[in-house]
């Protein structure tokens, strides 16, 4: 692949990380997040297949197929399952839209002061595109305690996993494919629980609020 | 010899599905897994001890003196908790996450790769959910979603650590997340990108260690689930979580010098202190309270971490033995405490001592222990730990935590003599005392005094402890 080119796909894919990421905190609808997610695993999964054809390495290639159908199928697919087709269509989150989009700028600008080190003078497009992933994983964070609704806690905590991913395949071309299957295993498997104790709670308070969740304190 | 590695493991597959297919033994699950485990811990110590490094599956598994030591606290642990806390009946489901559960943990001590030592150790959050929120009333399914949030979401920035300790060795050309490979290159590394990474992965395993402020999931999710669960997670799931930080720091110490992990282990030490401290001066109900004396512990291994060293290491090693075994009997009398009293609130519990010295006897003892008096190990090794970090250079830290410390054992005095101490009945007509243990005694018996004798021993056992502390860096 010529180099421009492979400069060029690198920051598109990248581009639709952070540009999913940042719909993502701007958008309230549960159904659209969970389209947005969808998107944005197919978005890492391309820039996985990106790298594999860079470094001519076939494993990474079938990493690719793994990334899509978990991260754009089957993980999407799981959460959305749940989400009810009347309710949560207006959540209230507790930051307003505003104020969330101005605090993923400023995540954005910090994920490229922390990620210097990283860069460092890599010629790599890849590595020079760490501090998307790095913003990724920090909007993620947003989701996760800008958010009231239980699953869109799990949306903020899928987001903060691909921002990781991200970071994985950018910086070393993934982790060996032990800890990458066993990685992939463990998030499947917090996804199914946090969906089983999400039933569980509507069952239990009728609503997925989680400031519903006051009975433990000190 | 590398098949040993593969017991633990193995055993905990199979008991989980024998459980699952023979619901008449499931009860007996975790109790075998454990021996397994201790006894494996005991083997590869023996090993250890010949200096034979024992390791298996092309170097994911290796067994060095501190992975031995750490199965055998496991084990140990495993046993007092679930021997303590057997059960007429058992349902299959839990027990084969019990199962599970010590499978992850031998796991992630037997694992030469900080990514499979990562994956173990979110194994323990996922085989513990359900056993947390296994009553399935509010409070316990809000103790089960903070946990299983809070848990995974500190383990995935400790992952991003260990991507970023892997991206800052791919300058040597051979990327490795190899534990062996990265302490013995240390020259490889990358020191600018190895910071943020050490830091990272201290930052998120603290979260599952509990230490502040990081801590808000702890005593929620170690009072909401069952006592032997709860035993476990608080005597041995926060050690194996702080395991993980010391191997992390053994790694990023040769390259970065000490300054930087010290600083964070130092302030989380003493946060943990303080938040352990005031919560324990107010506390109303008596599993809570044993989880903040978890906190009030950890703060201490942190104390001890970031001192370094060969006294201060050596004394968190112990500490966590003298500890865990501590912790869970008393978390298995408290089990027994609210079968039988129906009530969790200090208040409710009254003079147990006149009314039930079964219970009270071994609620007194393992109070003891945990308070650190002599003859119990965690006297010597709370008094290892402060001199450690004094002669280290934290005096000032040290002093603060040696007044938390006071706060904490007062509190924790204060609340059980008001649930031991006094008459019996308000009144009315005296009852004959109950003198029954409500369940095996002899686990509690052998754990509290395998705590007492254990730091006066020192042969084989002493020449493991430091052999153990030998491996992070505290040679002697």
């Amino acid at each position: 692949m010529a180099a421009n080119v492979y400069a060029q796909l690198v920051g598109l894919a990248a581009g639709v990380l952070l540009l999913t990421g940042v719909l993502l905190v701007w958008r309230r609808s549960l159904a659209a997040s969970v389209r947005l997610l969808s998107v944005q695993g197919a978005a890492l999964g391309a820039l996985v297949a990106v790298i594999g054809v860079q470094h001519r390495e076939a494993g990474l290639l079938a990493v690719a197929g793994l990334v899509v159908l978990l991260k754009a199928a089957v993980l999407p697919v799981l959460v959305g399952r749940s989400v009810p087709a009347d309710a949560g269509r207006e959540e209230s989150p507790r930051l307003n839209p505003t104020a969330a989009l101005i605090a993923a700028a400023v995540l954005t600008v910090v994920a490229y002061l922390v990620s210097r080190p990283i860069v460092g003078s890599s010629p790599d497009p890849a590595v020079r595109a760490v501090p998307v992933a790095l913003a990724l994983t920090l909007l993620g964070f947003l989701l996760l305690v800008g958010r009231r609704h239980a699953l869109a806690q799990l949306v903020g905590f899928l987001v903060l996993d691909n921002g990781i991913a991200a970071v994985a395949f950018m910086t070393a071309g993934g982790l060996p494919l032990v800890v990458e299957l066993g990685a992939s295993l463990d998030v499947l498997l917090v996804v199914l629980i946090l969906q089983v104790f999400s039933a569980r709670m509507r069952v239990k308070f009728g609503a997925l609020d989680l400031d519903e969740l006051t009975e433990l304190r000190d | 010899m590398g098949v040993v590695l593969w017991l633990p493991l193995g055993t905990s597959v199979l008991a989980a599905t024998v459980s699952l297919r023979v619901p008449r033994v499931a009860r007996l699950a975790g109790i075998a897994v454990s021996v397994v485990v201790l006894g494996t811990g005991l083997a590869l110590g023996a090993a250890a001890l010949d200096h034979r490094v024992v390791s298996a599956a092309g170097g994911l598994l290796r067994a060095d003196a501190l992975s031995a030591f750490m199965l055998v606290v496991i084990g140990a642990v495993g046993l007092t908790a679930t021997w303590g806390g057997l059960q007429a009946r058992s349902a299959p489901g839990p027990a084969a996450l019990l199962s599970a559960f010590l499978g992850a943990m031998s796991l992630a001590v037997l694992a030469d790769n900080l990514g499979v030592l990562w994956v173990a150790v979110e194994g323990t959050t996922i085989a513990t959910a359900f056993l947390v929120g296994q009553h399935r009333t509010r409070a316990s399914l809000e103790a089960a979603w903070k946990y299983v949030v809070l848990g995974s979401v500190g383990v995935a920035i400790a992952f991003l650590g260990i991507v970023l300790v892997y991206a800052a060795t791919r300058a040597s050309g051979t990327p490795t997340l190899s534990w062996v490979d990265l302490v013995t290159h240390p020259a490889l590394l990358d020191p600018a990108v190895l910071k943020l990474g050490a830091a990272l992965a201290v930052l998120g395993f603290a979260t599952k260690a509990g230490l502040a402020p990081m801590h808000s999931w702890l005593p929620d999710a170690h009072s909401q689930a069952p006592a032997p669960v709860s035993g476990l997670m608080s005597g041995v799931l926060l050690s194996v979580a702080f395991y993980a930080i010391l191997r992390i720091q053994a790694v990023a110490n040769p390259v970065l010098g000490p300054g930087l992990l010290r600083g964070m282990l130092a302030v989380a030490g003493l946060l943990s202190l303080a938040v352990a401290a005031a919560l324990l001066l107010r506390q109303r109900d008596y599993k809570r309270m044993l989880a903040y004396s978890s906190i009030e512990h950890m703060g201490l291994l942190a104390l001890g971490a970031a001192a370094g060293g060969p006294l201060a290491l050596t004394a968190v090693l112990l500490h966590m033995l003298g500890h865990g075994l501590a912790k869970s009997s008393l978390f298995v009398v408290s089990g027994r405490l609210l079968a039988v009293e129906q009530s969790t609130a200090v208040a409710d519990i009254r003079g147990l001592l006149a009314r039930r010295p079964g219970l009270a006897v071994p609620w007194l003892a393992g109070t003891a222990a945990l308070l650190g008096l002599p003859p119990f190990s965690l006297f010597f090794s709370e008094v290892g730990i402060v001199v450690g970090a004094w002669t280290a250079g934290l005096q000032v830290v040290t002093a603060v935590a040696l007044g938390l410390l006071l706060v904490a054992f007062a509190a924790l005095v204060r609340l059980t003599a008001t649930m031991t101490l006094g008459a019996g009945s308000r009144g009315g007509p005296a009852a004959e005392p109950d003198r029954s243990a409500h369940g095996p005694w002899l686990p509690l018996a052998l754990a509290l005094a395998v705590v007492a004798v254990i730091a006066l021993l020192s042969g084989p056992f002493g020449t493991l402890l430091r052999q153990a502390a030998a491996v992070l860096g505290g040679a002697s």
